[in-house]
């Protein structure tokens, strides 16, 4: 049975550490503009969530014998699988000493990771209050 | 290893780019440091950069500095008999400083430290809101 507590938080409880692990990402690359031989890197955010949602949606229900409660599947994929999603950029100008880090494209990706990420945040605490509604009745 | 490693990385950078920094502003300082040998004038130096992994967090990389290492250039040798410090022959060994790469150089690693306190900025604010969740 699908209720409104089945999945309180929605897709902005999966999206939210996936655009955390971008921006970890992203303020990497800002931290070795200057590193000879970085590659710059990116968080395939789009790729990650699919397979986040694809892993809730598939993950069993465990429904205890005798009709109780079902236990809610857990959330967004642990932390080592982040790798997967992690590439080298593509496209981009190297400099002398091997670095693929263009300053001006992490500076436009980073602000807007933060947009994402405050975006993201706003609708997951929508969630949480709209639960606190429900709860407290007021 | 904290549990916001944004601001480790970041961090890195910002302690990176300040040895940088400093030792542009050595090498500036001492443009005119003479000696009376080749040894003894200054010789210009600069930091070489590494990354550096941080440990449990997969595509996260801080930076290090590995060594701050003297240029491979040799000093200037200048006749000039008057100065105190000439040798025998009449000749000073001044260090082959170039200002206008130094002045590039310092550019460049301010606005890589200003990038990072940004990035700093940014993801204190993030955490900050992400705290407030719910109150």
């Amino acid at each position: 049975m699908a209720g409104p507590f089945d999945n309180p938080f929605g897709l902005s409880a999966l999206s939210l550490p996936l655009r955390e692990q971008r921006l970890k990402v992203l303020a990497s690359n800002l931290a070795n503009a200057d590193t000879p031989g970085f590659q710059a890197q990116d968080f395939d955010f789009q790729r990650a969530l699919r397979s986040a949602e694809s892993a809730r949606a598939g993950a069993p229900v465990a429904t205890p014998s005798g009709g109780g409660l079902a236990a809610t599947p857990t959330g967004p994929v642990a932390g080592p699988d982040f790798r997967r999603y992690i590439s080298t950029r593509e496209g981009g100008q190297g400099s002398l000493d091997g670095n693929t880090v263009s300053a001006e494209t992490e500076h436009a990706a980073f602000g807007r990771a933060v947009l994402e990420y405050r975006a993201s945040l706003t609708f997951f605490e929508s969630r949480v209050r709209g639960l606190m509604t429900a709860i407290t009745g007021q | 290893m904290s549990s916001l490693p944004i601001f480790d990385v970041a961090g890195s950078a910002l302690a990176a780019q300040s040895v940088r920094l400093n030792t542009i502003a050595s090498n500036l300082a001492n443009a005119d440091s003479v000696g009376s040998s080749p040894e003894t004038a200054y010789r210009p130096i600069e930091p070489v950069f590494q990354t550096a992994r941080v440990p449990g967090q997969p595509g996260m990389t801080g930076v290090d500095v590995v060594r701050v290492e003297p240029l491979d250039k040799p000093a200037i040798r200048r006749f000039e008999p008057g100065h105190p410090m000439a040798d025998a022959e009449g000749y000073i060994y001044a260090p082959d400083v170039d200002p206008v790469a130094q002045m590039v150089n310092l550019i460049s690693a301010s606005r890589g430290y200003q990038a990072n306190v940004e990035v700093i900025n940014s993801a204190r604010e993030l955490a900050l809101a992400t705290l407030m969740i719910g109150r």
